[in-house]
């Protein structure tokens, strides 16, 4: 079995300013880490291959070459081999291009794969959008908010626990096919010492778009079919309040008083 | 167009039956498709041997001027008494569809699909939608990515709406992807914010770097213009009269079961209420400060009082007090509720990314340097577990008050 396993690389969360002037992202000094639900993807896969000895477990992404660093990341994890599409031809896709671009590296690079897995949703985005729009452009079958997997006796199906509103479902689907990750049960584990120095040797391939089928005016900012025209900061909340040194009797009342004058509970006097 | 392989074709027959437009015949050992393709797609994942594509030009500015209406999704959930009914959402997106459909001087239409089941569709028209167009079929008795995408990407290709709309709930954010994929479309997800510009195009906004920035977006070059929208941000389209042209429209559909490539064996609903923390109004959110699981009554509790759930940070999942799928924050839920009350959390940036585009944000912590602070509309720096239990009951007299006038 060949697994694939899409990841994406995303600036830390926690460090991301806002130049208020020019209302742009700064960037600078910001830490990358590979985006926790494609590191849930990846567990997945992992565990998948436990269960399936003889899988191979290839981690792909799409980046500036800084990308290594998430890659190195997974072949740490228990990754086989990853591969990079790097090109200045693919700067500024959008969802739809990410998704064309990808699709065309997989078929390129791994052709007889049996599972492609990706993360729910980046964190930096937000879109939820890449994985299905692969699976799309490749015509598969897909399964999103996966917790759990295992493959069929015959390896030709695989079942899926997946979340869903009203609970979990499982869900069952020829292969090949798509397969997102929510964070599951799987235990986030640090990579050994000797894992990380065995990731140095594993094999690291770089594509540009040369090696790739598809078109040019389908890549990047050119290819993108939806356009940025305006970042702003959010509205920020002016007149929050903080009270200290209430009892809780006084605590109760203000609460009561502030949800009332918000009409979250009937009564009280109305606000002005 | 649409192009066969005939050297791969085996003559199956799969798409003949799939195509809703009767547009692909197999004649000679091979699928030929006639002039009725309307480019749908649904014959090119059904085909098992992949000897169908779909090569798309973008459309002309004169061909985008012809695409015309709004279409929301009328996503459905099951009702008590074996019905199907349009979900909160999609009043919510009718209130804007209305908004944009008017600015346009175009009309709104709602696509609902389902079985026999389907009920409510006409209540759609008190809520500002022009057309319902109603799509049953026993196969869409229950919601499956492929036989909805087919059936809607049909629909698109029939109805050439300018706007497309669907709301951002976990069905929504699959389904919306695979139509963009499928007829190359661009695609905002999770808006929180539409509007026209005077190029009558559909201007997206929406929070990307969790809540950090907002970023506009539109979407030139392709026609159905589709977002997300995010449940609860918008309010839910007053009931009025309903408009003397609305109508129902049903729509014929094609669908095979070879079409539908996921099968639920298994279904596992959670017991609580209070799972579905993405699209309640109040959200009750506990912390490490809740200091052990018995505590969690006094949540609930406080919760139930307000009509709303609970929901908990990433610290109290680990702890195992409550289920992965009440978790908000960045590896959780993004929910962004009417109110949101804050107990015992400290505020972690990643917890207040999945939080804080919620209406009003109240917190209560101990630690009077907690960065939820920063984010609320009104804090108390106090012992929560001393202030709840009376909360609770205030809030409750204050319900039985004024139901007895």
């Amino acid at each position: 079995m060949k697994i694939v396993v899409c990841v994406k690389q995303v600036p830390e969360i926690s460090n991301v300013r806002i130049n208020r002037e020019t209302g742009t992202l700064i960037r600078e000094g910001v830490a990358s880490i590979l985006n926790p639900f494609c590191e849930y993807a990846l567990d997945l896969a992992v565990h998948l291959k436990k269960e399936s000895p003889g899988t191979e477990v290839i981690a792909v992404s799409m980046g500036p070459p800084q990308t290594r660093s998430a890659l190195m990341r997974c072949l740490e994890l228990g990754a086989d081999r990853a591969i990079l599409a790097s090109d200045r031809k693919f700067a500024g896709a959008d969802t739809w291009a990410t998704g064309k671009t990808l699709a065309a590296v997989i078929k390129a690079a791994v052709p007889d794969f049996n599972l492609i897995l990706v993360g729910k949703q980046a964190i930096d985005g937000d879109t939820a959008q890449v994985g299905p729009e692969i699976a799309e452009f490749m015509g598969l079958p897909q399964v999103m908010y996966g917790v759990t997997a295992e493959f069929g006796k015959t390896r030709k199906r695989i079942r899926v626990r997946r979340e869903v509103e009203s609970g979990y479902e499982v869900v069952e689907m020829r292969l090949p096919g798509v397969v997102s990750a929510s964070k599951g049960r799987l235990i986030r584990r640090l990579p050994s010492l000797k894992a990380i120095i065995d990731a140095r040797s594993k094999p690291l391939k770089t594509l540009t778009a040369v090696d790739l089928d598809i078109d040019d005016s389908h890549l990047g900012l050119k290819g993108s079919l939806t356009q940025v025209v305006r970042i702003f900061p959010p509205q920020s909340r002016a007149d929050g309040r903080k009270l200290e040194g209430l009892d809780p009797e006084g605590a109760r009342k203000a609460i009561l008083a502030f949800l009332q004058a918000q009409h979250y509970v009937e009564g009280g006097q109305p606000s002005c | 167009m649409l192009s066969v392989n005939k050297d791969i074709c085996n003559s199956c027959g799969l798409c003949e039956k799939t195509c809703p437009f009767g547009a692909i015949t197999v004649a000679d050992a091979c699928a030929v498709p006639n002039e009725n393709c309307t480019l749908c797609g649904a014959c090119v994942n059904v085909c098992p041997v992949g000897a169908l594509s779909i090569a798309r030009k973008r459309p002309s500015p004169e061909k985008m001027a012809e695409y015309a209406g709004v279409l929301v999704w009328g996503e459905c959930e099951k009702l008590p008494g074996d019905r199907l009914a349009p979900k909160k959402v999609v009043y919510e997106l009718l209130s804007q569809a209305r908004c944009l459909a008017d600015k346009l001087g175009e009309t709104v239409t709602v696509i609902v699909l389902g079985d026999d089941r389907l009920v409510g569709v006409k209540t759609l028209g008190a809520h500002g939608a022009d057309r319902v167009l109603r799509c049953r079929h026993p196969l869409l008795d229950r919601y499956t990515i492929d036989g909805f995408a087919n059936v809607i990407c049909s629909a698109i290709a029939g109805e050439k709406p300018s706007v497309f709309l669907l709301g951002a709930t976990p069905n929504g954010r699959e389904l919306a992807p695979r139509i963009a994929a499928r007829m190359d479309l661009g695609l905002t997800a999770d808006c929180t914010q539409l509007d026209i510009d005077d190029q009558r195009q559909m201007v997206q906004t929406r929070p990307a770097f969790g809540g950090n920035i907002m970023a506009s977006i539109i979407s030139p070059y392709t026609r159905p213009q589709m977002a997300t929208v995010r449940p609860n941000v918008f309010p839910a389209a007053e009931f009025g009269s309903v408009s003397k042209a609305f109508r129902v429209d049903d729509m014929a559909v094609t669908l095979s079961k070879a079409a539908i490539r996921t099968k639920i064996v298994e279904e596992m609903p959670l017991c609580e209420a209070s799972v579905n923390i993405e699209a309640a109004q109040v959200i009750v959110a506990a912390g490490r400060g809740c200091q052990n699981k018995e505590n969690l009554g006094l949540i609930q509790a406080l919760a139930k009082a307000l009509g709303g759930v609970m929901a908990g940070s990433r610290a109290i999942v680990e702890m195992d007090w409550i289920p992965h799928t009440l978790q908000v924050g960045q590896s959780g839920t993004t929910v962004s509720p009417q109110l949101y009350i804050a107990v015992g959390i400290s505020g972690a940036i990643q917890h207040v990314v999945g939080m804080s585009t919620a209406k009003t944000i109240v917190a209560i912590n101990c630690d009077p340097e907690a960065p939820i602070f920063k984010v609320v509309d009104l804090g108390i720096v106090g012992d929560a577990l001393q202030i709840l239990p009376g909360l609770t009951q205030a809030i409750r007299d204050a319900a039985v008050k004024a139901a007895k006038p």
